[in-house]
């Protein structure tokens, strides 16, 4: 079995805008959604992803030779369940408070269909190196992309900016929208930093165009 | 010679109505809603209203002009909406607040969904929704005393009403709006006289305002006492709060209502029912808005239920029977 000869620093950078999780393939909605009222919940929902992606895709790589095509998918859970456990376990010990902000999500991860898609699309088929940096690009990237909104929502919602014990405080003129802080004000910001990413960067992304197909 | 056979699509038949004509009229009906707001809660309403209206109109030219659009400004749609939202917003509210609202109905709601007859959900009460989600202290407090100006950081008489089924306010302060509340939903004669205005003028159907008041009433008499069933104050449920301003001039925007008349009736008895839901069980005050905003993303749904027989059915389904020989 021949594989393609791929470029290490083009499977990580890919991540970023080609295959941006969530504004060009849009997957992996629900934390997006769900953990993005601030910037250090954003960065640590990312830092999990990219933990839990970057083991599940070395091991499906490692063991894409043996692991047999009809049972595929029980197997790559197994693999990604691992990790999942290992991160919440981890969160639970030494960050908890975090860990209580994202609740439900971090076990969640186990079916958060980015990793889920990377294994199939990519560790499945590409050698264990290749896959190391598609992980490590991917959760890069989708960690970018929840601090980005989270940023967004936190400032015009709270009006601050909290990174650890630093307070960004808000420009004294203008009242925080505790709008941004609920569910609509995640769709409303999602929504409009995906037209933004589609207008300006969406012609090299792999994005689906439905106006086209008909 | 060819020329002569014309051959076209229906419709053939067009109605002198144009979508200026019909926003022209809303407009006019809002007028007196308008002036008394002004005389009841003071210069400042006017003030409102206006940054309100020209925020609206100004967003979709904006808007327009910066995706390359067709400018529609001058049908006035964008008017309609910016004088409706003013209209349910507190008298003191600070002056951003209708700002971003026009701006919020306008572009998120209005345009973004393709403009004016693809809109999904009322525009005005879309950036409501959205400013009172956002500012919810501002929305729910800054009201004012009427006639005398004077600021009112309470609640307004409806949320008392909800709890006890009883109003300090006589019929005569309900009717002429003499009650802290929105800019323009406490003059129930003022509102009555422009929705009257509409119907005769054939704008808007009848049917979904009384649907939407009957049904409201009716479960205000039946539920509005605490104290036990068929006692409460129905007039009062129906004068307190936006539900008049709503039935008229809101619920009966044609983008989001359902086309056939069933439809419409429909369409109103559901915005009463949610209404009463979320005055008598709900934890806002008043739910008007979130009634009319429901019922908008009901409306698909009932269109393609609720369907006129067509020209023939009978005859069709008498020729139905007569071919399975009446088996079942």
């Amino acid at each position: 079995m021949s594989e393609p000869r791929r470029s290490l620093g083009f499977d990580f950078i890919k991540g970023f805008i080609q295959e941006n999780p969530t504004f060009a393939l849009a997957i992996g909605m629900c934390p997006t959604l769900a953990v993005t009222t601030s910037v250090e919940n954003g960065f640590w929902m990312g830092m999990a992803v990219v933990f839990v992606l970057t083991f599940s895709n070395v091991f499906v790589s490692l063991l894409r030779r043996f692991i047999p095509d009809a049972i595929r998918i029980p197997i790559f859970v197994i693999l990604i369940a691992t990790p999942v456990v290992i991160v919440e376990l981890v969160m639970k010990a030494y960050l908890p408070a975090i860990y209580e902000v994202m609740g439900i999500f971090v076990p969640l991860i186990v079916v958060n269909c980015i990793i889920i898609a990377r294994a199939e699309a990519f560790a499945y088929r590409y050698p264990v190196m290749n896959s190391l940096m598609d992980g490590l690009g991917i959760g890069a990237a989708y960690t970018v992309n929840l601090m980005v909104i989270g940023g967004i929502r936190e400032f015009l919602g709270t009006g601050q900016i909290a990174l650890g014990s630093i307070v960004f405080p808000s420009a004294p003129f203008f009242e925080p929208a505790a709008v941004m802080l609920t569910p609509p004000g995640g769709f409303i910001t999602l929504g409009l930093l995906m037209v933004l990413f589609r207008v300006t960067l969406g012609s090299k992304a792999k994005v689906e165009d439905h106006s086209k197909t008909s | 010679m060819e020329d002569r056979l014309l051959i076209t699509p229906a419709p053939h038949i067009t109605s002198s109505k144009t979508i200026q004509g019909i926003m022209l009229d809303v407009v006019v009906s809002l007028v007196p809603a308008s002036i008394a707001a002004v005389v009841i809660f003071g210069v400042r309403s006017l003030l409102i209203i206006l940054v309100s209206v020209f925020s609206a109109v100004a967003a979709e030219a904006i808007y327009q002009k910066l995706f390359k659009k067709p400018l529609t400004i001058n049908d006035m749609s964008a008017t309609v909406t910016g004088l409706l939202l003013a209209l349910t917003l507190p008298p003191n509210v600070p002056i951003w607040i209708p700002i971003i609202g026009s701006v919020f109905a306008i572009v998120i709601a209005k345009q973004i969904f393709g403009g004016l007859g693809t809109n999904f959900v009322n525009p005005a009460l879309a950036g409501r929704a959205f400013v009172l989600a956002a500012w919810p202290l501002h929305m729910t407090h800054d009201w004012v005393t009427p006639m005398g100006y004077d600021a009112l950081t309470g609640a307004t008489p409806l949320a008392g009403f909800n709890g006890t089924g009883k109003t300090v306010l006589t019929l005569r302060e309900l009717l002429l709006g003499l009650r802290a509340g929105s800019l323009g939903e406490t003059c129930i004669i003022a509102l009555l006289v422009g929705g009257i205005y509409l119907i005769a003028r054939d704008v808007i159907d009848w049917r979904i305002p009384v649907g939407y008041l009957g049904t409201l009433a009716l479960g205000t008499w039946i539920f509005g006492n605490p104290n036990g069933f068929f006692m409460g104050d129905w007039i009062s449920g129906l004068f307190l709060g936006g539900a008049i301003l709503g039935s008229f001039f809101m619920a009966t925007d044609y983008v989001t209502s359902p086309v056939t008349r069933r439809g419409r009736l429909c369409m109103g008895i559901g915005a009463g029912v949610v209404t009463l839901l979320i005055r008598l069980w709900g934890s806002y005050p008043e739910g008007v808005t979130y009634a009319i905003l429901f019922m908008n993303l009901v409306t698909p749904l009932i269109d393609k239920y609720i369907v006129p027989k067509y020209y023939g059915y009978a005859h069709d389904v008498q020729a139905r029977k007569a071919a399975t020989g009446g088996a079942k």
